[in-house]
């Protein structure tokens, strides 16, 4: 018989799926990031207006996301590092929360930054 | 006790394919849930098949799925669990069912002979005792992980064993990890080979479900972890080579 989610409910399994999902993310996320890049190679005035595009609320909005998607991509494999490398017990759980409190960190900084 | 007396049960009956059944057991003061188990068995229906022997979480022959969640079920209190007085059993996840409640541990046992867990001495009755220092770090580190009672619940949680069924599984990359830390073990070239092949310590993807749910409260995520490096180290030294099994 297989489990289902009762028996996948639990932080660390979260953090995994997490770290997956920001990843998949990211991944389809930086075609996007190369082309806004690339325009600035095709002039200044492509660029500018990308830009005036990009300060709409909505999409700094959107950029805010990206920010806690990076951040929490961040953070999160950073934990790992720590799990496969360091002789950790008790305090993993510490490890996860301050993962997760760097994510909403950054993310936060972000927000007041531009807002 | 609770104002409500009795518990709605519903209990996995058949194997792989199946039904369940649904029975009333009263309810008592620190019930457990193979007190549940085997009030059915013996005042509600004989045909119902399970699994127990100490009674005191030393055998590990008792671990099934309660309320989706693998337990030891001879210390796990009815109170602790009980969603609204209503209680779900299956047998384990990631084993073949034999009936009812009863899995076939066989591959689980299996496994951990192909982790090569048996240990290994170089000594005879001949030769004086091993000292072996209960500071060292090599003791401190078998100690971490040395008490496991081979209930299954860590495979029977591990993701991983079920995407990959050849997969060795926590509790057997974990008693690898325990010899390996055995200073009089004889074994552990080809220990670490035995576990650092595709279905070995590699394939871990560090969901913890394992750690979450071993009733000993063990970390064979972290006995995995210790083995990742042991093993790359050995390959940086050209030591893991040929023994590596895939
Ligand atoms: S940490 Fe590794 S062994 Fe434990 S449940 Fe997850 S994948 Fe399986
Ligand atoms: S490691 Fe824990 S959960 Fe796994 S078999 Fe041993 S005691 Fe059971
Ligand atoms: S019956 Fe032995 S551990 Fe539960």
């Amino acid at each position: 018989m297989k489990s289902d989610f009762r028996a996948r409910n639990h932080p660390a399994y979260w953090a995994f799926i997490v770290h997956r999902a920001s990843g998949v993310l990211l991944a389809l996320f930086l075609p996007l990031h190369f082309w806004a890049l690339g325009q600035a190679l095709a002039g200044e005035a492509a660029l500018e207006s990308f830009l005036r595009w990009s300060d709409q609320p909505l999409v700094k909005f959107a950029e805010t996301g990206l920010v806690l998607l990076l951040a929490a991509h961040l953070a999160g494999g950073a934990r790992l590092l720590m799990l496969e490398f360091l002789a950790w017990r008790d305090w993993q759980k510490s490890l996860l929360a301050a993962a997760a409190a760097i994510t909403l960190a950054a993310g936060l900084a972000f927000l007041l930054n531009i807002v | 006790m609770a104002a409500s007396s009795t518990l709605a049960v519903s209990v996995w009956r058949g194997k792989e394919s199946g039904r369940f059944q649904t029975f009333e057991v009263p309810r008592h003061e620190s019930q457990t849930v193979l007190d549940v188990v085997t009030h059915i068995q013996r005042a509600l229906d004989s045909t119902l098949s399970y699994r127990f022997s100490c009674r005191v979480g030393m055998c590990g022959s008792c671990a099934m799925n309660v309320n989706g969640r693998a337990r030891w079920t001879c210390r796990t209190h009815v109170a602790e669990v009980a969603a609204g007085d209503r209680l779900e059993i299956t047998p384990l996840a990631n084993l073949p069912v034999i009936k009812d409640l009863v899995t076939d541990m066989t591959p689980f046992f299996d496994k951990w002979a192909k982790a090569r867990g048996r240990f290994q001495g170089g000594r005879t009755r001949g030769h004086d005792f091993a000292r072996v220092l209960p500071e060292s770090r090599e003791r401190r580190l078998a100690d971490a992980a040395i008490e496991c009672i081979g209930c299954g619940v860590c495979y029977s949680s591990c993701d991983v064993v079920t995407w990959n069924p050849d997969y060795l599984g926590p509790a057997a990359l974990n008693r690898a990890w325990t010899l390996l830390n055995d200073v009089r073990d004889t074994d552990n070239r080809a220990r670490l080979g035995a576990v650092a092949g595709d279905a070995g310590c590699h394939a871990c993807h560090t969901h913890m479900n394992c750690t979450e749910r071993c009733p000993m409260k063990l970390a064979p995520t972290a006995s995995i972890a210790g083995l990742k490096r042991a093993a790359a180290l050995a390959a940086l030294k050209g030591e893991l080579g040929d023994a590596v099994t895939k």
